[in-house]
């Protein structure tokens, strides 16, 4: 257990060992993820703030390699390791859907260095949810409003102060650096145990629609009639795939300024006309029915066949902020009952 | 529910209804309501039972005419690009057009985009669009499970809190300032004319970062657009981008950086907004489709402004009018492509 003021300076102290990020208001009246300074407390507003925690796995861009453009340097045009690394960071605030999307991201990126460092490095503590958002749909996806997939250390708020458990081994190093910290007495566990236990008020009831998902015919949900009106409506832009923690697709380019190159690795999106582009000029998704079929198909059949669950945590961010109100929930449903 | 909405609701659902019924249209496109309060969902009906998901309320804040040109293609037979289309009449497509919509689609028509025999458009004029990002802020962005919208109020209800907000105070920008809520060009109407509005600020916004200095004015148009995520829904929310292939997307050659480094924001944004002059109409479909709330239409709102005071021309008013900057007239001020020294006042 640690008093809020208390969570507050363990927090100043971490400080000095990493870079601390947070959700906090970003003066256009919305909150999104930014630099926490001297304690500073997340923004707890029930829900997930705007963008995910992706940019800090899936940087964008990734300088994957430095060049000289200068034609008459010496090392003109040859690829070298990127000199620049980050401080080590700390995300104070996560709601467990971002971080078992860190865990679902982990499954094709296994073998990627760029992103396997980053999860290395980056420590995530977590905030249970006591309430959920009409967007939130964890309980849909294998998530849980009180799950620790991905966290190094979750936090539940009490009337008391804060109840830090550990979660890794990286997490317990860190707590105890909390030098204040006090056991937690058995009132305090028993709220622990309670919120864990009461479903929070506004999630759907929870169901399994990966297995279910896994065994229908591909074809026959590729071939829905469904996916016309849904892309009727679509305007094929990526609000969806760039604030959606788990689409994690990127191209890849080479760009100069003043002389300076580097190789970028920057997020792409299904939605995107340049989006599996062959070389040839052919594109097997040229059109936007196709397009929008992928981005669904991906996250609820390919994936799940691939990997197991789906490739959604349910943070509602897409449903939240799509112009034209596709909702993926009504998408899981349409493909549920074929 | 509002009793203006429902009464155009219904008018819209039998006209469309009739259309298709008749076979005069092969598709209707409107809206219909979603699954989540203050977004409407852009919906194409086909077939004259879909009329009845038809509706209309304060928030249809996506200019209509985007889908357009997509979609009367969609109902050509299938050709080569450089193919001359089928000869005799095409399948027609019905929708319905505020005043700014039907501008965006008298430019279009005027642009070759798309056929103005192939629409039959059902004219509503406009009251105003709500802005849900002002309901948001109002409510201090808590969680909304319902709005209901009365003709003058809308009464908003999330876990714990009912809040009534009169409408008024969260219509667009734009549509706060806009003169022309009525459709220029129609076949059919719904409800009466309201005439032009008069209103001597509505170029107020613009005003404010005219009147900053040249490194304020900067200042303010970084930080405007700091939080872009390089999403496009502004661009793909927006009746005048119609190309192909984007200049963002191209990459052969490629001419702007593809991530969020700040001067290929800066860019975007700007050669945005220059692409759209003497062609927007202020709808505001990219301000209301921006995730992030950036105010992109202060740009495209200046260059809607220049174009008034340089060339006296309002984009979309009439399909006869040349388009402002793609004719030439000798007597076209030009003062403004010389350069001070040219002008005399420096050295």
């Amino acid at each position: 257990m640690l008093p809020k003021a208390d969570f507050q300076s363990w927090l100043k102290e971490l400080s000095g060992q990493f870079d601390i990020f947070g959700p906090k208001e970003n003066g256009k009246g919305s909150v999104d993820w930014q630099r926490l300074e001297g304690g500073e407390l997340p923004d707890l507003a029930p829900g997930v703030p705007k963008g995910s925690i992706k940019t800090f796995f899936f940087p964008q861009p990734e300088t994957l390699l430095e060049f000289s453009a200068r034609p008459k340097q010496e090392d003109a045009f040859r690829l070298k390791e990127p000199k620049e690394t980050d401080n080590p960071r700390l995300l104070v605030g996560v709601r467990p859907c971002d971080a078992r999307s860190v865990v679902l991201n982990s499954m094709p990126y296994e073998q990627d260095p760029y992103f396997q460092r980053r999860r290395q490095s980056v420590v995530l503590v977590g905030f249970a949810c006591s309430q959920g958002c009409s967007t939130c749909f964890c309980t849909w996806t294998g998530g849980s409003p009180v799950g620790t997939e991905g966290l190094d250390l979750m936090v539940f708020v009490l009337e008391e102060g804060l109840y830090v458990e550990s979660v890794t081994e990286k997490g317990e190093r860190l707590l105890e650096g909390a030098s204040t910290q006090r056991q937690p007495n058995d009132s305090e566990l028993q709220a622990v145990q309670k919120i864990r236990q009461s479903a929070p008020s506004g999630l759907p009831e929870a169901m399994e629609p990966a297995p279910r998902l896994k065994e229908k015919d591909l074809m026959a949900l590729y071939n829905a009639p469904f996916w016309q009106e849904l892309s009727d409506s679509c305007i094929n832009c990526g609000t969806c795939t760039f604030l959606c923690p788990t689409c994690y697709c990127f191209d890849i380019q080479d760009e100069t300024l003043k002389g300076k190159g580097r190789r970028i690795r920057y997020w792409d999106s299904c939605m995107f006309p340049l989006f599996t582009l062959h070389a040839s000029g052919h594109n097997p998704r040229g059109e936007k029915v196709k397009r929008v079929r992928n981005r669904f198909m991906h996250k609820l059949k390919y994936f799940p066949e691939r990997f197991g669950p789906l490739s959604c945590v349910g943070c509602g961010r897409c449903v939240r902020d799509c112009p034209v109100n596709i909702d993926i929930r009504q998408v899981m449903k349409e493909l549920l009952a074929i | 529910m509002s009793t203006m909405n429902q009464k155009i609701t219904e008018e819209l659902r039998q006209k469309a209804r009739q259309l298709l019924e008749s076979g005069q249209v092969a598709a209707f496109l409107g809206y219909t309501s979603g699954s989540v309060p203050m977004v409407m969902r852009p919906f194409v009906a086909r077939n004259p039972e879909d009329a009845d998901r038809l509706e209309w309320n304060s928030f249809c804040v996506l200019n209509l005419a985007n889908y357009l040109p997509a979609l009367l293609k969609s109902f050509e037979p299938p050709r080569r690009p450089n193919e001359p289309p089928p000869e005799g009449p095409l399948p027609k497509v019905g929708v319905v057009a505020t005043g700014c919509w039907s501008r965006n689609m008298v430019v279009q028509v005027q642009e070759n985009q798309v056929q103005r025999e192939r629409l039959v458009i059902v004219g509503v004029s406009s009251r105003g669009m709500v802005d849900k990002k002002k309901v948001l802020r109002i409510i201090e962005n808590r969680d909304v499970n319902s709005v209901d919208e009365q003709d003058n109020t809308l009464v908003v209800k999330g876990p714990g809190f009912e809040e009534e907000i009169n409408r008024w105070d969260v219509v667009r920008d734009n549509c706060k300032t806009c003169i022309h809520p009525d459709p220029v060009i129609f076949d059919d109407m719904i409800g009466e004319l309201h005439g032009d509005r008069q209103i001597p600020d509505r170029f107020r916004q613009v005003e404010e970062v005219e009147a900053l200095s040249p490194e304020d004015r900067w200042k303010w148009f970084t930080s405007e657009i700091e939080s872009c995520i390089r999403c496009y829904a502004c661009r793909n929310a927006c009746p005048l981008c119609y190309c192909p292939t984007c200049f963002v997307d191209d990459s052969r050659p490629q001419w702007v950086g593809k991530s969020i480094e700040p001067v290929d924001t800066a860019i975007f944004h700007i050669l945005r907004a220059y692409h759209c002059a003497g062609r927007c109409t202020d709808c505001g479909s990219c301000e209301s489709a921006c995730p992030m709330g950036i105010r992109m239409r202060i740009l495209t709102k200046k260059l809607q402004k220049d174009v008034l005071e340089l060339y006296g021309a309002e984009a979309g008013m009439s399909i006869q009018e040349p388009l402002p900057l793609t004719t030439y007239k000798k007597d076209d001020p030009q003062d403004f492509i010389l350069t001070e020294s040219l002008k005399g006042e420096k050295k």
